[in-house]
């Protein structure tokens, strides 16, 4: 058994995003980070772990940079690293396919992500890979034991909050939860640094992800806001709500 | 070309993002078949002018969430070379789950769409905007509130599907029903306030003026990881939802890098804080400089007279 975490490595959230010739400026990034998300889904998968659940397998896709991911989820635990490597972006079905193959190689039955990552704010991961996996799906879960075959999660789902049963094997989106994230020690920083990481090229893995059906054309930053009229006091308030009607035509 | 529209419902009624979903669909021109998951509100999106038909797909695999089994209900209904659904989590869910099992890309939270197909949508929640081609079917999950509604005088006929699908994820237990309160990132009003409400409790102060206005109340980040009353379910941010309301009213809330990220694209903003100086008060049309606890009774009152009227 084991558990296989997919982490996405995104520009952290603190980060200011600029544009450069019509693309976003990667190298005007200075922090990335993995994904917030996907931080619960490894932990989560650590706890089972602890609980004799079986391997943490930290599987990335992305280009070379990514792999500071798989090392900071080994700090703290993961058990084998995968990287399969893509530098050039991909649409859903390539990521998929390459994820589902890594996932098979990995011979986990349990997938733990975040419910969408904090660059492209998808969220089309998890329930297309389940889906090509043949798979069932939890989505928006914070929390997941598995006793024998059998998977119990909370989730936030439409009808509110939720215990659902499911059965392995099955892909767990992960939303914002009360697990406080555990830092790496010391030990696990070093240990993680010696750790081998499993590199695999589409190739690798026997897929062949063809070209990308959705091709970015270009990136540009939000309209800038005209400066807005500010006033002091709650005294102005009743200028304020008759501008929202009469200005704006809000309310 | 023809488009299949997957129906978005609430509390066991057809929700209006539907119509907008088939206002976008109308502007690409061809049929416009809506799948009713569960055969909810069938009736209601046979009335949205412009659809041409309406299935109502039914089976014991709707009486709860379970994305896989859904998709794999709706899957082999699917007609043409594109599949709109809403950007809520089912919608993009079902997006998903669907465009996987047809093996077609698909495209979350998009803002415009035209014919070919050419998309825009924002990313690192609204930091930046992207627009993308997509040159093959594919299915493409909509933003609420960017496209424009559907008329009513629709008159389509309603044909019904019995789907015998297992489900795979039972639910064992209701731990908490979902808030009555429309969801931040549905509602044309917003109010949302930050740690400087000083304590969760005058939230109630928030939800007063978001019931005068028919408002969502949401949260800045900071309130949500301080106080474990204000659920995630309510920020506002790069990590929790980004909206796009006609008005947002940020009420003690300085305006983090992430939180403006979230809500900045919003039609228009009136910022309420005591420090003249907030981040908040650069992207606000309307600010105000006061403190929460003088601004919000006046403002109650004013927007109640208002709307009385």
């Amino acid at each position: 058994m084991g558990v296989a975490v997919l982490l996405k490595q995104v520009p952290d959230t603190t980060a200011k995003i600029s544009i450069s010739g019509d693309r976003v400026d990667e190298a005007s990034i200075t922090k990335w980070s993995i994904s917030p998300y996907d931080e619960y889904a490894l932990e989560n998968a650590i706890k089972l772990k602890e609980s004799g659940f079986g391997d943490v397998v930290a599987i990335t896709c992305g280009p070379s940079r990514s792999a500071k991911c798989l090392t900071e989820a080994a700090a703290v635990g993961a058990d084998r690293l995968i990287h399969i490597i893509s530098e050039s972006p991909l649409d859903s079905i390539q990521v998929q396919s390459l994820l589902s193959a890594a996932v098979k190689e990995s011979g986990c039955e349990v997938v733990m992500c975040g419910k969408q990552a904090a660059d492209t704010n998808s969220g089309s991961t998890g329930p297309g890979l389940a889906t090509t996996l043949g798979f069932s799906c939890v989505g928006g879960v914070t929390e997941v034991s598995i006793e024998g075959g059998n998977a119990s999660a909370t989730r936030l789902g439409p009808s509110g909050l939720e215990q659902v049963e499911v059965a392995v094997p099955c892909v767990f989106t992960f939303d914002k939860g009360d697990s406080e994230l555990r830092r790496p020690n010391v030990r696990g920083i070093m240990m993680a640094k010696k750790k081998p990481v499993d590199v695999f090229s589409a190739e690798d893995l026997g897929v062949d992800v063809g070209d990308s059906m959705v091709e970015i054309k270009s990136h540009s930053s939000p309209p800038e806001k005209k400066p807005g009229q500010k006033f002091v006091g709650s005294d102005s308030i009743p200028e304020v709500v008759s501008k929202l009607r009469e200005e704006a035509n809000v309310i | 070309m023809s488009v299949t529209v997957i129906s978005e419902s609430s509390n066991g009624a057809l929700h209006p993002v539907t119509a907008q979903l088939v206002g976008a669909a109308s502007s690409l021109g061809g049929s416009i078949t809506v799948i009713c998951p569960g055969g909810v509100g069938s009736s209601d999106a046979a009335n949205i002018a412009g659809v041409t038909k309406v299935i109502s797909v039914e089976g014991d695999c709707f009486e709860s969430y379970d994305c896989v089994a859904w998709s794999k209900a709706i899957s082999p209904l699917v007609e043409g070379d594109l599949v709109l659904s809403s950007s809520s989590a089912v919608g993009r869910d079902l997006a998903s789950s669907i465009a996987a099992s047809m093996g077609v890309p698909v495209v979350q939270d998009v803002t415009s769409l035209t014919e070919g197909f050419s998309a825009t949508r924002p990313i690192f929640s609204g930091k930046a905007i992207e627009e993308v081609g997509i040159s093959s079917p594919c299915a493409i999950s909509l933003r609420a509130n960017s496209f424009e509604s559907a008329g009513d005088g629709g008159n389509a006929e309603v044909s019904s599907v019995n789907v015998s699908q297992d489900i795979t994820v039972a639910v064992k237990q209701a731990l908490a029903k979902a808030s009555e309160r429309i969801d931040v990132s549905e509602a044309d009003i917003v109010i949302s306030g930050g740690r400087g409400m000083g304590e969760p409790a005058n939230f109630s102060h928030l939800e007063e003026v978001a019931d005068i206005l028919g408002a969502a109340v949401g949260a800045s980040r900071a309130a949500v990881d301080t106080w474990g009353e204000i659920p995630h379910s309510m920020q506002v941010g790069q990590t929790g939802k980004t909206v796009t309301p006609n008005l947002y009213i940020a009420v003690g809330i300085s305006g983090a890098i992430q939180h403006l990220a979230g809500m900045r694209s919003s039609k228009f903003i009136l910022a309420i804080n005591k420090d003249a100086d907030a981040p908040i008060f650069g992207v606000a049309d309307y600010g105000i400089v006061s403190t929460w606890e003088e601004a919000l009774p006046v403002l109650k009152e004013h927007l109640s007279d208002l709307l009385s009227n």
